[in-house]
């Protein structure tokens, strides 16, 4: 049975049982006395009944689905003696082969090893995947109806279905809110898992504090530089030169913004600029990374060559640039709260004393103000840190330790993008340097926000 | 301080003072119009590039000419047999007499690349819509190559060296003629809008990337909008005050800033590796969206339960509702325009989103419609990535012309959820 039909046959039995159960309780109270005798209302019958019948088979479903795959594999590898003895390695192209072949017919590949077992595994597969769904479909059923057996059972005229239906309303809702702590716990279990494994072959050491970043594996044992090195620094350096040109950008026009719009702008105007400002907030990144990589870089470059610099064509200034143009209306947005956060007296004050409205916002707001600004800046940083599409589409690519922005640089988002585009082995070091990566970037990323948000709090408490 | 200042009064001295602190309150004044006029700027800057570069793209030369459906057809039962019948030939005899006057081996293969290598297939499509053409002639017109579509549109200098444009001196000459007889004419680019990734750019179109978004929304719209609502739900409502809601909260609020590529990596290693979904699917695409949309629904959602008075909740309970009526009779009812308008708002951003779904392969060449959520497809802001790169002039116009189209949906989005909020807003 295909998935679809499976699910719809459950609606169907939910539906069902629904009406049976409504049906019963209606039943159970004596055809002389009132509905009202019954603890709950008949509804709330049908909608236990439905609960009992499909949450259960779902919650079946998804862990076979999570589980399938894998015992599925092992026990496919276990019908070949000589697969079995093979590297974890050889053993998932095997696997990757096998599955090729079944969906899309697309292996041909002559002097592939295992040809003749690639094609009995593939049938293989396909039997052992249409008896898996079978029995996945008939335990589902049969939970499905025992669930409407067991409830249908209990209903009478005391029985308090309505508390028992809310009770697993409210453990649904709260297994909703996990899905939050589950998908952190997915981030970190999947960046640290694939991150050990690359640490296994790449010392630490080396990782953190190597100066040369070049992740071409070998192909052979015998090449020469065949090792590939993996030092992070040439990336970090390049990250934070792109992060600072974007922050000397968005930074200062950001707050002037944020100024201008909250002290001086008149509301007619304020309404009309501060959407506008939004709109920058709404462009998608890979349009920005277009802009910056088509018209920005190229008017860049025949502007150095008109003054005599000589500007690569994937400067880190064109994607600083662009980039900070995008997070001008995210820092302008923070400095705003921050601004409006300090007591309005303060400001009436010093304006009562006789200083001009640029005195008030330069020598008492602002000060009043920085720790709220600068959480905001973290905060900013660390979206400029983790932004991906502008720099994969206007930064190089090769790993320079250079802090000339005129140069071209390779941040540690491109670095990631490039190892796992396109064709991949998943445990080569070259594509496990791109899960490390991914951690440090997490690491990095998070620990900006948390500082960031924590100072944005705490300064917040001091005045309410 | 100077001597002569400790003299003055204070009086005197603020208002000797006074003109530079005017000029100082001044210039800061347009500092910040100016800081606000970069943003403003660069969006017009930004929209006229694009728009320029990208209307041409809605527009398609095409090349009218006499086709001749005698020769050159292999019918075999009635049908056209679309394997030894040589379409190819056909097209280029029409080619050649038109221009009867070339004939000089070189100067043919120039002309013949005039026509889009797609006129083939159009051929095939025409042939199979109405078969009694076949030994007849017809005027059909076909699209152009990219290189000659581009030169009608101007964008390539006649007054270049040779050598240096694509397109020869006597390719130059054919169309100039086409052109000034009205056998070459602009019509609507409707490949745009048909047709799959192509290495061809005048054959390129959005459509499969269109619509593999598009499944990708329907995902995430059902992964998580019920579970953000219910997520929003329990801890605006039930949640009790402990180590655990906190948690919950922290969480929330760094998911939202976990760079979108890390939830990339997340699908590859879990949804691809793990649970064994296929690469560069709709589904998986949808998951990592739905995931990354999550956080965005339920600060938003919780943010529409919070407007609600207390006091509706409190009558409520007072009439002896449970707490879980309160909450599907009046709270969901009241706070769901807001909670829609916030899944409008993530959706939008899903869609525009590119980085997570380059990890999870979406990034392969795909000309097919994918028809099923398990399908190998591409997305529209990684079309524009693809097409971004590719070094073709013409490709350039198109991702311009994408690039539109995908503002256009965002702009439809946006506005739909301003719209709902303005008609749901209330005052209590």
């Amino acid at each position: 049975m295909k998935l679809e039909t499976l699910f719809l046959f459950l609606i169907a039995l939910s539906i069902i049982s629904y009406y049976i159960a409504m049906r019963r309780a209606i039943m159970s109270v004596d055809s002389q006395q009132s509905i009202s005798k019954l603890h709950s209302m008949p509804t709330y019958h049908g909608y236990y009944a439905v609960i009992c019948s499909f949450v259960p088979p779902m919650i079946i479903i998804f862990l076979w689905l999570v589980f399938e795959q894998r015992v599925i594999s092992t026990l496919l590898i276990s019908n070949f003696s000589n697969i079995k003895v093979l590297s974890q390695g050889e053993i998932n192209l095997f696997l990757t082969n096998v599955q090729n072949t079944l969906y899309s017919n697309l292996f041909s590949q002559d002097g592939t090893r295992f040809q003749s077992e690639i094609q009995q595994a593939t049938i293989i597969l396909k039997s052992y995947q249409s008896i898996s769904r079978i029995i996945l479909s008939v335990f589902a059923i049969a939970v499905s109806i025992i669930g409407i057996i067991t409830v249908h059972r209990k209903i009478n005229q005391n029985y308090r279905a309505r508390n028992k239906f809310e009770n697993a309303v409210s453990k649904l809702l709260m297994t909703s809110s996990l899905v939050a702590i589950f998908t952190t716990i997915g981030i970190v279990l999947s960046v640290l898992f694939e991150s050990f494994r690359f640490f296994n072959e790449v010392s630490f050491w080396d990782f953190i504090f190597g100066t040369e970043w070049s992740p071409q594996t070998a192909l052979r044992d015998d090449q020469v530089g065949s090792s590939g090195s993996f030092g992070i620094l040439p990336l970090f350096v390049g990250t934070i030169l792109i992060t600072i040109i974007a922050m000397l950008v968005a930074g200062p026009i950001g707050l002037m913004t944020a100024i201008y719009l909250g002290q001086y702008a008149s509301p007619r105007f304020r309404n009309i600029a501060k959407p506008l400002l939004e709109v920058l907030a709404g462009i998608p990144t890979v349009v920005y990374g277009f802009f910056a990589a088509l018209t920005l870089a190229p008017f860049l470059r025949t502007w150095g060559e008109s003054v005599g610099l000589n500007v690569a064509s994937e400067s880190a200034l064109a994607a600083g640039m662009v980039m900070g143009i995008m997070i001008i209306p995210l820092i302008s947005s923070l400095s705003d709260d921050a601004i409006n956060a300090v007591p309005i007296a303060m400001s009436e004050g010093a304006l009562g004393l006789g200083s001009t409205e640029s005195e008030v916002i330069k020598k008492v707001v602002l000060p009043a103000a920085l720790p709220g600004i600068v959480g905001g800046f973290l905060l900013a940083i660390s979206r400029a840190i983790g932004e991906t599409m502008i720099v994969v589409m206007a930064a190089g690519l090769s790993a320079n330790l250079t802090v000339n922005p005129l140069e071209a640089v390779t941040t540690v988002t491109v670095q990631i993008v490039t190892l796992l585009v396109g064709d991949q082995e998943f445990d080569s070091a070259k594509t496990l340097a791109a899960f490390a990566l991914g951690l440090v970037l997490f690491i990095v990323t998070l620990g900006l926000n948390v500082f960031g948000l924590y100072i944005v709090r705490k300064y917040r408490e001091q005045y309410e | 301080m100077s001597k002569k200042n400790l003299s003055l009064s204070t009086q005197q001295k603020v208002r000797k003072s006074l003109s530079s602190r005017y000029k100082k309150e001044t210039l800061f004044q347009y500092f910040g119009l100016s800081s606000l006029s970069v943003g403003i700027i660069f969006l017009v800057i930004f929209f006229y590039s694009v728009l320029s570069q990208g209307f041409s793209a809605f527009t398609q030369t095409y090349i009218s000419l006499k086709v001749d459906f005698s020769d050159n057809l292999v019918v075999k039962n009635n049908k056209i047999d679309s394997i030894d019948s040589n379409f190819d030939a056909i097209i280029r005899s029409a080619l050649r007499e038109r221009f009867p006057e070339v004939n000089n081996r070189r100067d043919r293969r120039e002309l013949y690349k005039l026509i889009s290598i797609g006129a083939v297939y159009q051929l095939i499509d025409h042939l199979d819509m109405s078969p009694g053409d076949v030994g007849s002639r017809e005027i059909l017109s076909f699209p152009t190559s990219s290189d000659v579509d581009m030169y009608v549109k101007g964008n390539i200098d006649r007054k270049l060296d040779e050598s240096k444009r694509t397109i020869s001196n006597n390719q130059m000459m054919w169309i100039d003629e086409l052109v000034e007889k009205g056998e070459i004419k602009m019509k609507f680019n409707s490949a745009l809008f048909s047709n799959g990734d192509s290495r061809e750019p005048e054959l390129a179109g959005i459509y499969s990337a269109l619509k593999g978004s598009f499944l990708m929304l329907f995902i995430t719209l059902i992964v998580s909008f019920p579970v953000g609502i219910a997520a929003a739900i329990y801890l605006e409502e039930f949640a009790p005050k402990n180590k655990i809601s906190d948690l919950i909260e922290v969480n929330i609020n760094n998911l939202a800033a976990v760079p979108s590529i890390v939830f990339g990596l997340l699908g590859l290693a879990v949804f691809i590796n793990w649970f064994g979904i296929p690469r560069s699917s709709p589904l998986v695409g949808g998951l990592v969206l739905s995931l990354l949309t999550l956080p965005v629904i339920i600060i938003s959602s919780r943010a529409a339960i919070t407007a609600i008075p207390p006091s509706i909740k409190e009558a409520a309970l007072g009439v002896g509702a449970s707490h879980m009526q309160v909450v599907a009779h009046h709270i969901l009812p009241l706070a769901f325009p807001g909670m829609l308008t916030g899944a409008i708002i993530g959706m939008s951003r899903a869609l525009g989103e590119s980085a997570p779904l380059l990890m999870i392969g979406m990034v392969a060449f795909i000309v097919d419609i994918p028809s099923v959520i398990t399908d190998p497809s591409s997305a529209l802001p990684v079309q524009i990535y693809l097409w971004a790169d590719s070094p073709e002039r013409a490709f350039a116009e198109r991702t311009s012309a994408a690039i539109i189209i995908l503002l256009g949906f965002l702009l439809t989005m946006n506005l739909l959820a301003i719209y709902l909020r303005k008609k749901f807003e209330r005052k209590w």
